[in-house]
C-alpha cells in the first residue's frame, strides 16, 4: 500500500517541467559507488488488509493488562483511562500537528500545553512546569543536569529505594555529563542518611519510593539543602489527592512518570515525563515552555516562550538536547486532570490506598507471606516477601488469570511488589489472595 | 479554565466496596489543588475548540523543511490500539510478550537493512535522544580503546540538536564550514580532524537538502583519524531505497520514525529514534536488547552486554511509535519504499521549479526532497522578509515552509512538500508563495498584517519572555 498520489502523467508532466527525462535522474549526484545496487531486502508492499492479520497475529501473542487482572507497577499502572481522554488527545488536529513553529496556526496545542503546565503546578505546589519530557527517568536525568548547573556542584546522591531503571538511565547519561550517581543506603526500606557534603550538587528521593513506601522526605530535602544541595523528588502524580505536594515538602525538582494521567501502558511507551521547579530556575529549565501574551490586537495568545534556553537558538549552550517531546501525551493528560477535578484526584488516591492496604491485609493472611518491611506506610503499592522466587509464583499466577505483581531482587529474589489501582475491585483482591492461596500451598 | 464552577464534576468511581484506609496524617495533603471543576461536556466543548484552531497533517499540506510531514497512514492508528499492545504492561515477563517482542526484532531488522547497519536499539524515545544514544556509543568505543577523545566535528549548517547533544555526552563541538557549493569544505576538513576528533555527525543529503557527493571521502578522513561518523537521520526519507548510510561509511545512524515512516507527531512528539551501528559497536549498545532464540524461535529481553553504554529510556522506548512505524515500512516494503523515497525528491524539486523566480535557492545544486531558498532579493527589493511571507501564505489557506534555519541562508525558507501531496496541492502552494511575493510590492501592507484569518493574529514573543506567564494564577 502506498500513500503518493502520482499518476503516470503526473510524474511525466512534472520530471518535463524540472527539465529531465527520468526519475533516477533526480539522483544523478548519488556517486554510484554508493548507489545501492539491488532491492532492499524487504518483502514487497502489502495492502492494508493483509498488514492488519499481521500486527493482529503479533498482539494475538501477548497477555494484556485486559486478559490478566493487572497488579503489576513499579513505575507503570493501570489506572482507568476514561473515554473521554483519547476522545479529544486522539483529534487528528492534534496528533498530525508538528511542535507549534507557527503559532498562529497551532493555539490548540499551545493553549492545552499552558493548561498542563498550570495543572502541573497546582498538582505539585512548584511554580514552574515546562511542556513534557520522554519519560520519569529521563526527566529526572534532565533534573539532574539542571540541579548541577544551577549549583555548580558534580556531585550526585540517590536514595537506594528509587527506581533501579531509573538509576541506571542515570548512570548511562552520566557518562556523557561526567558525573556517577552515589546511592546512599536505606534503612528498612526508606530514609537513610545522605552525606551531603559542599561538593554535591543534588540528593535524589522517589516518595511514594520503589517499594512503594512514604519516604520521611521532609527531613530527607532538610539534609540536601542542609549542605547546599538541590532536592529532587521523585512523586507519583496521582499521589498527590492525598499526599503532600513536592512544593510543601521543599523540593526544589520534581519529576514524574506521568503515565498514569491518562496514557496507556502502551508496553512501556510513549509516556510522559513530568518536570517542575522554582521560578529560580526557570531559565535552566530543559524543553519546551508555553507562555501567555497578546497578538497586534490585544487578544490572549499562547507562544513557546524562553526559546533562548532550547537548542534550536543555543546550540552547544542550550540547557538540553530535547526538540520533540511527549506533547500528545501532556496533552491527554490536561484532559485528564480536567476529568478528575480536585474532588476526583482526592477521590482516586483514597480508593488507591483502601483497595492497597486491604490487599496487603488479605495477602498476609497466606500461610509464608508478610510485609518486605513490616509497618512501613505505603500508599497504593507495597512489597510482599514471599516463601518461594517470586518470579515462579508470578509465573503460576498468570496461569490462573493474574499479573500479581513485579519480582523484585530482595530477599534473594522471594519479593514481589504489588500494586493496586482504582481499578482493582474487592473480588478481584480476594480472587487473587485465593490463587496465590492454592499457588503456595 | 473559565468553565470552572465549584462543585462541578465530571468522573465517576464504583460504589466504594473496601474500608477507607487513610495515609497516616504527616504525610496528608492539606490543601487541594486548583484543578478545574467541569462536567464532561464542558471538557468536550474546550478541546474540540482548541483541536479547531490547530493545524495538522490532516488539514493541509504542512511543509516545514527537515521536519518531513507526511500523511499519517490511519491503519498504523488501528494497530497501535490493538490491547495486545495498548494493553501490554512493561514489566510482564517475556514468554507473555511474545508478540511485542517480536514485533521489535523484526522493526530493528528491517531498520538495520535500510540503513545498512548490523544491530540498532529502538530505546531512544526521540532523534535528539538517538543522537546522545549515537555519542555515548562513539565515547564508549574509544575510551575502549583507550582515550575518549574530545572534540566532535559538525557541520556549520547542521540541526540545533547535534552540538547540544556534542556537549550532553562531554564533548565540545568542533564547526565544520560549508564550501560554496553548501556541501562540506573537505579541505577544512582535512585539516581540522585529528586524534582529538571522535568523531563527525552529519546528514546526507545535508539540511540545504543537498547530497554530499563525496561522502566517501569525507568518511575516509575521519576513519583515517581514528574517529567515528555519525548519520543524523532528519533527511532519510530522500535516499530510501536508493543508498544507505552503511554503504557510504557510516557507523552509527540515528531515524526520525516520525520523518521516515510517518508516525504522527503529536504536536511537539512522541518520536522514537532508533540507532543503528555497524558490526564494531554492537557490543556498546543500550539494554535491554530483544534476541531471538534460534532453538525455538521465542524471544527475550536481554541485558547480556557487559560494555553496554545502560539504558536510554525507562523501559523499552516509544512502542506504541514503534507499532506504527512497523506498520509503515511493512505496507510499503522494499518497493513502496523505494518510491517514497523518489516522489519525495520530484516532489520537492516540481515545487522548488515552481517558485524559483521569486525565492531563488540559496545554493545552486540539484536539491533532493526539501530545498532551501531564500527571500533576499526580495527583502532587498521591497524589504518585506521571509516571516511576512510565510504569514500571508497562511492566509492565502497553507501552512508556510520553515524559516530562518538553516541558520546559514539569510531570509531562508526550507521548503519539504513531502511525497504524499498531490501535483494540485504543489501547484497551489507555489502560486500562494509567488502571489505574496507579488504583493511585497503591490500591496505590502496586507503582508505586515497578515495573518488575519487565524484565531490570533502575530504574537509578541517579546513580551511573553519579558512578562513570565507561564501557568494560569490559582
Amino acid at each position: 500500500m502506498r500513500f503518493a498520489p502520482h499518476t503516470d502523467d503526473d510524474v511525466r508532466e512534472m520530471l518535463a517541467r524540472i527539465g529531465l527525462d527520468g526519475l533516477d535522474a533526480l539522483f544523478d549526484q548519488i556517486p554510484p559507488s554508493v548507489r545501492l545496487d539491488r532491492p532492499l531486502d524487504l518483502p514487497e508492499g502489502i495492502s492494508e488488509m493483509e498488514i492488519l492479520a499481521d500486527l493482529r497475529a503479533l498482539a494475538a501473542a501477548d497477555r494484556n493488562a485486559d486478559d490478566l487482572v493487572c497488579f503489576a507497577g513499579a513505575g507503570a499502572y493501570d489506572h482507568y483511562v476514561p473515554s473521554v481522554v483519547w476522545a479529544l488527545a486522539g483529534r487528528s488536529e492534534f496528533y498530525t500537528s508538528y511542535t507549534p513553529y507557527q503559532p498562529e496556526l497551532s493555539q490548540g496545542v499551545l493553549q492545552a500545553l499552558f493548561e498542563y503546565q498550570s495543572m502541573i503546578c497546582e498538582l505539585t505546589g512548584l511554580e514552574v512546569s515546562n511542556a513534557s519530557l520522554y519519560d520519569g527517568a529521563t526527566a529526572l536525568a534532565e533534573a539532574v543536569n539542571l540541579a548541577r548547573s544551577s549549583q555548580g556542584r558534580d556531585r550526585v546522591l540517590v536514595s537506594e529505594a528509587v527506581d533501579p531503571r531509573y538509576l541506571e538511565t542515570l548512570r548511562t547519561y552520566g557518562r556523557g555529563a561526567g558525573y556517577e550517581p552515589e546511592v546512599f543506603p536505606v534503612k528498612e526500606g526508606r530514609g537513610g542518611e545522605p552525606e551531603v557534603g559542599d561538593d554535591v550538587a543534588a540528593v535524589i528521593v522517589q516518595h511514594p519510593n520503589r517499594y512503594g513506601i512514604l519516604e520521611p522526605a521532609r527531613e530527607l530535602f532538610g539534609q540536601a539543602h542542609a549542605g547546599g544541595a538541590r532536592a529532587i523528588q521523585v512523586f507519583d502524580p496521582l499521589s498527590l489527592g492525598v499526599l503532600a505536594p513536592p512544593g510543601e515538602l521543599r523540593a526544589d525538582i520534581a519529576v514524574a512518570e506521568g503515565q498514569v494521567l491518562g496514557n496507556h501502558l502502551n508496553f512501556g511507551g510513549p509516556y510522559l515525563g513530568v518536570i517542575a521547579t522554582r521560578l529560580d530556575d526557570v531559565r535552566r529549565m530543559p524543553g519546551r515552555i508555553v507562555g501567555e501574551t497578546v497578538d497586534i490586537d490585544g487578544k490572549v495568545g499562547y507562544v513557546l516562550t524562553l526559546q533562548a534556553r532550547e537548542q534550536h537558538i543555543r546550540r552547544e549552550k542550550a540547557t538540553s538536547n530535547i526538540c520533540t517531546n511527549q506533547t500528545l501525551m501532556a496533552i491527554a493528560a490536561t484532559v485528564y486532570l480536567s476529568w478528575l477535578g480536585p474532588e476526583g484526584l482526592v477521590e482516586l488516591g483514597r480508593r488507591c490506598a483502601a483497595k492497597a492496604a486491604y490487599a496487603a491485609e488479605r495477602l498476609c493472611e497466606i500461610r509464608g507471606v508478610e510485609p518486605l518491611f513490616p509497618g512501613a506506610p505505603s500508599f497504593k503499592e507495597f512489597a510482599l516477601r514471599l516463601p518461594r522466587p517470586a518470579d515462579e509464583v508470578r509465573d503460576e499466577l498468570i496461569q490462573r488469570g493474574f499479573l500479581a505483581g513485579v519480582p523484585l531482587t530482595d530477599a534473594d529474589g522471594c519479593a514481589l511488589l504489588v500494586a493496586v489501582t482504582e481499578r482493582r475491585t474487592k473480588a478481584e483482591i480476594d480472587a487473587l489472595a485465593g490463587a496465590m492461596r492454592e499457588a503456595l500451598a | 479554565m473559565d468553565r470552572s464552577r465549584a462543585g462541578r464534576r465530571a468522573y465517576s468511581f464504583p460504589a466504594p466496596d473496601v474500608p477507607e484506609a487513610p495515609v497516616p496524617a504527616e504525610f496528608a495533603r492539606r490543601d487541594l489543588p486548583a484543578l478545574p471543576e467541569v462536567a464532561e461536556r464542558d471538557i468536550v466543548a474546550h478541546y474540540t475548540r482548541l483541536a479547531q484552531m490547530n493545524y495538522g497533517v490532516d488539514t493541509g499540506v504542512y511543509p516545514l523543511g527537515s521536519c518531513s510531514m507526511k500523511y499519517n497512514p490511519k491503519v498504523a492508528e488501528t494497530v497501535a490500539a490493538l490491547p495486545g499492545f495498548q494493553r501490554a504492561h512493561p514489566h510482564q515477563p517475556d514468554h507473555t510478550v511474545q508478540g511485542a517482542l517480536e514485533l521489535l526484532w523484526r522493526l530493528e531488522r528491517a531498520l538495520c537493512e535500510v540503513t545498512g547497519m548490523a544491530r540498532a536499539t529502538l530505546q531512544p524515545p526521540a532523534g535528539a535522544c538517538g543522537e546522545l544514544t549515537g555519542l555515548l556509543l562513539m565515547r564508549a568505543h574509544h575510551t575502549k580503546q583507550g582515550n575518549a577523545r574530545t572534540r566532535i566535528a559538525i557541520p556549520d549548517s547542521s540541526h540545533g540538536t547535534n552540538p547540544a547533544s556534542v556537549r550532553l555526552a562531554g564533548y565540545e563541538a568542533l564547526h565544520i564550514p560549508s564550501d560554496a557549493r553548501g556541501l562540506v569544505d573537505v579541505s577544512a576538513l582535512e585539516k581540522l580532524v585529528d586524534e582529538d576528533v571522535a568523531g563527525l555527525m552529519l546528514t546526507n543529503p545535508n539540511t540545504l537538502g543537498l547530497f554530499e557527493e563525496e561522502i566517501e571521502k569525507i568518511t575516509s578522513v575521519v576513519h583515517n583519524a581514528g574517529g567515528l561518523v555519525y548519520y543524523d537521520g532528519a533527511n532519510l526519507n530522500a535516499i530510501l531505497g536508493r543508498c544507505r548510510p552503511g554503504d557510504m561509511g557510516f557507523d552509527i545512524v540515528h531515524i526520525n520514525t516520525h520523518k521516515t515512516f510517518a508516525t504522527p507527531h503529536g504536536g511537539g512528539g512522541p518520536g522514537a529514534g532508533p540507532v543503528g551501528v555497524t558490526e564494531e559497536l554492537v557490543p556498546f549498545l543500550p539494554v535491554p536488547s530483544v534476541e531471538r532464540d534460534e532453538a525455538t524461535g521465542t524471544f527475550r529481553l536481554s541485558a547480556d552486554r557487559v560494555d553496554s553504554i545502560g539504558r536510554m529510556h525507562g523501559f523499552h522506548g516509544n512502542f506504541g511509535v514503534l507499532v506504527r512505524a512497523y506498520a509503515y515500512v511493512f505496507l510499503h516494503g522494499s518497493d513502496g519504499l523505494q518510491e517514497v523515497g523518489e516522489r519525495a525528491v520530484l516532489n520537492a524539486n516540481y515545487l522548488a521549479e515552481l517558485v524559483k523566480e521569486v525565492f531563488p535557492l540559496a545554493y545552486p545544486g540539484r536539491p533532493m526532497h526539501e530545498f532551501v531558498a531564500t527571500a533576499r532579493p526580495l527583502r532587498d527589493r521591497t524589504g518585506i522578509r521571509a516571516i511576512d511571507i510565510a504569514k500571508r501564505v497562511i492566509d492565502l489557506g497553507f501552512h508556510p515552509s520553515t524559516v530562518y534555519f538553516p541558520l546559514v541562508v539569510e531570509e531562508s525558507m526550507m521548503v519539504e512538500p513531502t511525497e504524499t501531496e498531490t501535483r494540485e496541492t504543489l501547484d497551489g502552494l507555489a502560486a500562494a508563495m509567488v502571489q505574496a511575493a507579488h504583493e511585497a510590492k503591490s500591496d505590502p501592507d496586507t503582508l505586515h498584517q497578515a495573518p488575519v484569518t487565524t484565531p490570533v493574529r502575530r504574537l509578541d514573543e517579546a513580551r511573553a519572555a519579558r512578562h513570565l506567564k507561564l501557568r494560569w494564577s490559582s
